[in-house]
């Protein structure tokens, strides 16, 4: 199978380790990833006034390359791409008259039809690909590594963009089973990290940071499962100020869900461990599941 | 800054630029307590909504709108639909409208401007910025 992909900004930088394994990871299910041409920044948040449609034009772009290609739906990983793409789609999908102002704006691109699916990776291994494929594909169950997903706010909020139950998302801890690791449970899964105000308040991210894991933490979690660069630089990279300001803080591991893919295909060349503020590798050695590289 | 704006005109800009009818909210105050950061905001979603029921412009300087990043938390419980995130974006927009930036971006130090992922400076920027 294959499906158009929208990596998006970050994916080619920061979260160059998402990407990475995530088309890796959907190959060695059967399923190829193949990058859209000329992609654009989707804008990374969806405007929510009714006025501002020149907001809307750059997702609606993408969509129209993938219309292009005669692809059906555009696969993503980035949880905010994903948002963005989602609702700017639907928007001009149910108001006709957006989607002929914006049509007429951009002369210079076949007309948008209004047709392509935006749908995320998480989606495409559970509806299509289903659990039991992908505990067959397994080389190297995650037998006792306690891991938390962690969904924040743009995979389930709002509704029309949730792609699992909002207020009891399984999809996560559906896939980590799977992969034969132990789900740990907690209530801040879907609570948001403080998203963009890491750029103008860290400290306020730091907060949020710290209640997250710490709670995964006590409930007995080892390490954080997470799909958007975002989350994951607040998350992860966040947690050295966090040490500063809460002294008892212990640090925990966060990485992408397809990372723990890879780790569990054996797809040695994609994991990306070594691109994290706490390192997994340490717990992953301890427990087995890599060897130790002596330097 | 000042805002030149009656009660009246604050609430039909807000209703329109957000879509949203501002006179549904019954002061439930379930948004507040779904918010996570209700503690570090000066009104809270609750009591912006109630301000602008009151027709009060002084909204326009409260911090709520501008540390509200549209989580949607409040928004998917609210008992009448109401998208108060979009009522945040339609607030941070009168602001931005009239020329003027919530953030000063000069004194991000080099090291998190290396480090911090693209998406958090375009969203920031579309947020906090005109």
């Amino acid at each position: 199978m294959k499906l158009p992909f929208y990596p998006g900004c970050s994916l080619k930088a920061q979260g160059k380790n998402f990407e990475t394994s995530g088309v890796a990871a959907a190959r060695a299910l059967g399923v190829e990833l193949i990058e859209i041409e000329r992609w654009n920044c989707c804008g990374t948040v969806y405007s929510l006034t009714g006025d501002d449609l020149m907001r809307q034009v750059a997702p609606v772009r993408n969509l129209i390359r993938v219309q292009e290609i005669g692809g059906k739906r555009m696969v993503t990983l980035c949880a905010m791409c994903y948002n963005t793409e989602k609702r700017a789609g639907l928007r001009v999908r149910r108001d006709k008259e957006d989607l002929e102002k914006m049509n007429a704006f951009m002369d210079e691109e076949e007309d948008y039809r209004g047709e392509v699916d935006v749908v995320h990776l998480l989606e495409i291994l559970r509806d299509e690909i289903g659990f039991e494929r992908i505990r067959d594909r397994v080389e190297k169950p995650l037998r006792g590594l306690r891991v938390s997903p962690y969904y924040g706010c743009m995979l389930l909020r709002p509704r029309e963009a949730e792609i699992d139950d909002g207020d009891r998302p399984r999809v996560m801890e559906d896939l980590l089973r799977a992969l034969g690791a132990e789900v740990i449970d907690h209530p801040y899964k879907s609570h948001c990290c403080g998203s963009y105000h890491t750029v103008d308040d860290p400290q306020l991210v730091a907060g949020r940071a710290q209640a997250i894991l710490s709670s995964i933490t006590e409930h007995g979690g080892e390490m954080v499962a997470l799909s958007c660069p975002l989350c994951k630089y607040n998350l992860d990279d966040r947690q050295e100020l966090v040490a500063q300001i809460y002294p008892d803080f212990s640090k925990i591991p966060v990485v992408y869900f397809t990372q723990l893919m890879a780790l569990a295909f054996g797809l040695e060349d994609a994991m990306g461990f070594d691109n994290h503020y706490v390192d997994p590798r340490p717990l992953l050695e301890e427990k087995g599941f890599l060897q130790k590289i002596q330097v | 800054m000042e805002f030149e704006i009656s009660g009246d005109e604050l609430v039909k800009k807000v209703e329109e630029l957000s879509g949203q009818n501002i006179f549904s909210c019954y002061q439930c105050g379930i948004c507040t307590g779904s918010c996570p950061f209700a503690a570090e905001m000066d009104l809270g979603p609750r009591r912006m909504i109630a301000s602008l029921i009151e027709g009060r412009a002084e909204v326009l300087q409260s911090n709520t709108p501008w540390i509200c990043a549209s989580c949607f938390q409040c928004v998917v419980r609210c008992p009448n639909d109401i998208d108060i995130a979009a009522v945040s974006e339609a607030l941070r927009q009168m602001t931005q409208r009239k020329g003027i930036d919530h953030i000063d971006l000069s004194h991000i130090p080099a090291e998190e401007r290396k480090r911090i992922p693209q998406i958090a400076f375009v969203g920031n920027f579309r947020r906090m910025t005109r």
